[in-house]
């Protein structure tokens, strides 16, 4: 690759963001281990009985899941903010959609990757039947980076506002009320010994729809945050 | 062909003299509201049979049926307004954006607190997974969302075009979410329950509902209208036309 040139750009950010993430390992384990304690309260909540818990394990799971890359967005692009490296990302020759979608792609390695690797353990623990669980981590690798490219566009949305926690649970839980439908209903379809193929189309198709529109979407947001 | 129409809604884009023709509007639109939310009232509540199912529990659509249609009407204008805000830049269509949202979203709140006073009695229950209860839903969280967004930045044209963006996405959403929770509803269970369809109804039910839908239309351009003034009064209280207006300088007839 000739140095200066897109794909050398695209390589040259993902391997920035992965070592910045790798130079703070605590930061990747954080949300596994929230969506380990989620999972775990659920049994003391509703009780240990195994027919209960494997009718709900695949949406207590999903929830969770949901809910620790919720947690992990915030920090998508704070720190590039806070630096001033997002200002050269934005002033730099290649594309922006682009160099957001590496970066995103880069956040969903370190934040979505170890949860799908955690996922069938946790459904486990929650009495998940087998036949259940291939679906379960199907659906997790197309649900978690249609969820990290939508949340990344209302991330870069509230880049420039001042609080931003609640209100990003808020904007989000609308746009990922699809996702969590669709992902649901093919574990649960699996579960039951139903077709499950359907649900999981619906979600590639979101998918591909998100990989093309989400950084477009979310370079224009950017832009606008930034602008001031 | 004559051009003064462009060149009208040209001028009126700008904020005092938008200030002036809301303020001018603004007393007849709620007059008018106000005696055409009395009428369907009356039609609604007196004039109207009972229904020969439901007896006079069906009375609150009179207030139900519009809320409805005024929460998508308003999310239409939301959208359209964002889009030329965004595009052009027009502080008006901005602002008109940004104060359609919180009377948006009180006809949403309106509608799902009269439809779960509605289902206590005919379903039995203040709140079913039903797919259109559940799209309303998802739908007043979008403009909660709207509103939050707006109100987090400290620069109010940054804000607003940063919701006017949110509110272009929610316009992505909200038929992909109507769609996923058909589909939802109809792979779990097959539901018992259906709204009242507007097209099966008695000519005497009916001029009630239409008129109730005026009143609303017009209460819209009300609130707004007041909203977007108070607005650009803030926005503009270091102009020249906001000092003329506070120091009530003789000459300017602004209302």
């Amino acid at each position: 690759m000739t140095p200066g040139s897109t794909p050398a750009a695209c390589a040259a950010l993902l391997r920035r963001d992965l070592t910045l993430a790798w130079r703070r390992r605590g930061d990747i384990a954080m949300p596994v281990l929230y969506a380990v304690i989620v999972a775990t309260l659920f049994p003391f909540a509703l009780g240990p009985e195994p027919a209960l818990l494997a009718r709900i394990a695949g949406g207590v799971v999903l929830v969770t899941v949901v809910l620790a890359i919720l947690l992990s967005l915030d920090n998508l692009f704070r720190g590039d903010i806070e630096d001033g490296s997002m200002e050269l990302l934005m002033l730099a020759p290649q594309p922006l959609a682009l160099l957001v979608g590496v970066k995103i792609l880069a956040h969903w390695i370190v934040s979505s990757l170890p949860l799908i690797v955690v996922a069938p353990l946790l459904a486990s623990m929650l009495k998940l039947p087998a036949p259940a669980m291939p679906v379960l981590v199907a659906t997790l690798a197309l649900a978690t980076p249609l969820l990290c490219l939508l949340g990344a566009i209302l991330v870069a949305l509230t880049a420039g506002s001042r609080r931003s926690g609640m209100l990003l649970a808020l904007m989000l839980l609308p746009l990922c009320v699809p996702v969590v439908i669709f992902a649901a209903g093919a574990v649960a379809a699996a579960q039951d010994g139903l077709p499950w193929v359907a649900p999981v189309a619906w979600l590639g198709a979101g998918l591909v729809l998100a990989l093309v529109l989400a950084p477009l979407a979310c370079a224009a947001a950017l832009r606008i945050a930034m602008d001031s | 062909m004559a051009n003064w129409v462009p060149l009208w809604l040209h001028r009126l884009s700008s904020p005092p003299v938008f200030y002036r023709f809301a303020g001018a509007v603004r007393p007849w639109a709620l007059g008018l509201a106000l005696l055409l939310g009395g009428v369907a009232l009356y039609g609604g509540l007196f004039i109207a049979p009972a229904d020969y199912q439901q007896g006079d529990a069906y009375r609150i659509i009179f207030i139900h049926v519009p809320s409805a249609w005024m929460s998508l009407f308003i999310y239409g204008v939301m959208a359209v307004a964002a889009f030329i805000g965004l595009v052009w830049r027009i502080k008006l269509a901005e602002t008109v954006a940004m104060e359609s949202a919180p009377v948006g979203a009180a006809f949403t709140l309106i509608t799902l607190v009269t439809g779960s006073l509605w289902g206590k009695p005919m379903w039995g229950t203040w709140w079913t997974w039903d797919a259109r209860l559940t799209s309303e839903l998802v739908l007043l969280f979008i403009y909660l969302g709207i509103v939050g967004l707006y109100h987090s930045f400290e620069d109010r044209r940054q804000g607003a075009r940063a919701a006017s963006f949110l509110v272009l996405v929610g316009a992505v959403n909200v038929p992909i979410v109507h769609f996923s929770v058909n589909w939802w509803n109809t792979l779990h269970q097959g539901s018992t329950v259906r709204l009242l369809g507007p097209s099966h109804i008695d000519a005497s039910m009916l001029w009630p509902l239409l008129t109730m839908m005026a009143a609303t239309k017009l209460y819209y351009v009300a609130s707004l209208f007041a909203r977007v003034r108070a607005d650009f009064i803030v926005a503009e209280s270091g102009k020249g036309w906001v000092r003329d207006l506070a120091l009530n300088t003789p000459g300017n007839d602004a209302a």
